[in-house]
């Protein structure tokens, strides 16, 4: 690893104002990523901030749900009782991802703010626009690597298949996310200008013309925690992650569901895909489609020709143009039948 | 004979070149090796920067029961620790990218890649390696821990590179209440990978540790 300067800090004010002293600084959490994208030379970082002892764990019942602490680990909060019982969905798609050991390191900011795992991000001597110049060493400032995009036209099997743009067709890695986005998810962050909330589907982005940009935070800012509303989805809740082998490997396709059910109608349905996009990518018009339909195949396939609308494939990862609406189907299928 | 002279001078230049490359590479290699590299940066006037990120910071952690008071570089992984500074080589380093579980170990008594873990995270930690298994926190003893035994038993590896990091993870698998069966135990072992595909039998050895209701 290139060397990098170190500091801890114990309060969510002196995180801020470390880092936003200096560009190239970087928060610390539990670095399953990070660390992996410093040894790579992905991320060559002047300075870590390790927000490690932050008092940013706890995971609380409040008057409108569940408030869930940025350094909660993937671990506790899937194993959290009120989240098993409560939020179902949430727990199920983060027991999908990652293994074991890296659930008790991985914290929910750090799930959140996760890079693209894209080999050719990954790969320094082959083209991307999402990687950011260099921050430290002699090199600072300049390009690290190639620009363009290699996946476009090259090896893109785990590609997007929606919101691409001609600079990137990246996806969001994140299990985590998917249920957070389509539970309605607020994010409360702080930062040199205050506090504010930002919605959960606002909070990752498409690459458009700045794929380097992940998600909408402005400089300086720290992720406090994660709110979830109250809902009538804990009954008929599933996650289904579709990937290469039966565990520990990221998702070609996954799918979140809630659905409030009542005598085989849907009163309201939640619904959310990964490994599509460079966000967590929630369906809007299946989800207004299924409202007081009844709870039938017929009406799971057409939920998912609306949701496929617009979706398109980029040679090697065409498969999920079809893998995807049979996986919406599969999910809402074995999401009726867990009450 | 003009041909022999030429021959000479490139062989020459060729060996004169490659002299250099090698005093400038070992250079460098002193450069990124030496551990009190600021001193040297600051005495030969490089950006105090780099003397900076090459400081060495004191860390506390106790390992196998033992309080450790050290001071390492910040990028020094968990796993870097153990091996290269304490003599700890039961850790392995497999992948060293959190794929492998080679390098499980306990910190505060969770099962967690230390190849992925920032030794300088660790400050006031517990951490507990495959020399300390057996010993708990009282630290190592000369006794097997009876998943260490489990795995003899049921030959739970072939080579045995990736066996501290299976028989760390078996352990925590059975103490998080996620051994409750062979498909519960293949699930949450998945981050422990076994090339020689020992699989079927570390089952097996973590199903008698559960079923045998030894405390581990």
């Amino acid at each position: 690893m290139n060397p990098f300067q170190y500091t801890r800090v114990t309060t969510p004010k002196a995180a801020i104002s470390a880092l936003t002293q200096e560009s190239g600084t970087y928060f610390l959490a539990g670095g399953t990523n990070l660390i992996d994208l410093i040894k790579s030379e992905v991320v060559i970082p002047e300075k870590l901030v390790d927000i490690n002892k932050l008092p940013l764990a706890t995971i609380e019942k409040t008057a409108t749900g569940l408030r869930i602490g940025a350094m909660a680990k993937n671990s506790a909060v899937a194993d959290n009782q009120l989240v098993r019982k409560h939020f179902p969905l949430l727990a199920m798609a983060l027991n999908a991802g990652a293994s074991a050991q890296l659930r008790n390191m991985a914290t929910v900011g750090g799930n959140m703010m996760q890079r693209t795992r894209c080999s050719y991000f990954y790969n320094t001597s082959m083209p991307c626009n999402k990687r950011s110049p260099v921050q430290a060493g002699p090199d600072k400032g300049q390009p690290n690597g190639p620009t363009g995009c290699g996946a476009i036209g090259g090896s893109n099997r785990m590609h997007a298949i929606f919101g691409a743009s001609p600079k990137c067709i990246a996806v969001h890695p994140s299990d985590m996310c998917i249920a957070l986005v389509a539970l309605d998810a607020t994010v409360n962050v702080s930062g040199p200008r205050g506090d504010r909330t930002i919605p959960f589907r606002d909070f990752h982005r498409l690459p458009g013309d700045t794929p380097q940009k992940d998600n909408t935070l402005l400089p300086g800012e720290l992720i406090l925690s994660v709110d979830l509303p109250t809902n009538r989805f804990a009954d008929n809740s599933h996650y289904l992650k579709v990937r290469d082998r039966a565990s520990y490997a990221f998702a070609l396709v996954s799918v979140g569901v809630g659905l409030d059910l009542r005598k085989d109608t849907i009163q309201e349905a939640r619904l959310a895909m990964g490994g599509v996009a460079h966000k967590p990518w929630r369906l809007t018009e299946a989800e207004a489609f299924l409202k007081g339909k009844p709870a039938t195949e017929a009406t799971f396939r057409q939920a998912a020709a609306l949701a496929m609308q617009g979706a398109k494939g980029f040679g090697e990862n065409d498969f999920k143009l079809t893998l995807a609406p049979n996986s919406i189907v599969e999910a809402l299928t074995i999401a009726t039948k867990t009450a | 004979m003009a041909q022999n002279e030429n021959n000479r001078d490139e062989l020459e230049n060729a060996d004169s070149s490659r002299r250099i490359f090698l005093k400038q590479s070992s250079a460098l290699a002193a450069l990124a090796l030496t551990p009190p590299a600021a001193r040297t940066a600051i005495d030969h006037g490089v950006h105090e920067k780099v003397a900076l990120a090459f400081e060495q910071l004191p860390l506390q952690v106790t390992i196998n029961g033992t309080l450790r008071q050290l001071r390492i570089e910040p990028r020094v992984t968990l796993l870097d620790l153990l091996r290269e500074q304490l003599g700890l080589t039961g850790t392995k380093k497999g992948c060293d990218h959190g794929q492998c579980g080679a390098c499980t170990v306990h910190l505060d008594g969770q099962r967690v890649n230390a190849c992925l873990t920032l030794a300088m995270t660790t400050e006031g930690s517990q951490v507990t390696t495959i020399e300390g298994l057996a010993g708990g926190d009282n630290g190592p003893t000369s006794q097997l821990h009876p998943m260490q035994e489990a795995f003899i038993k049921h030959d739970g590896f072939q080579c045995g590179y990736c066996t501290p990091g299976q028989i760390m993870s078996a352990v925590a698998c059975i103490r998080e209440g996620h051994a409750d069966s062979p498909e519960e135990i293949r699930e949450y072992m998945s981050g422990n990978i076994c090339r020689c595909g020992a699989y079927s039998n570390i089952v097996a050895a973590i199903m008698d540790v559960k079923e045998g209701g030894e405390k581990v």
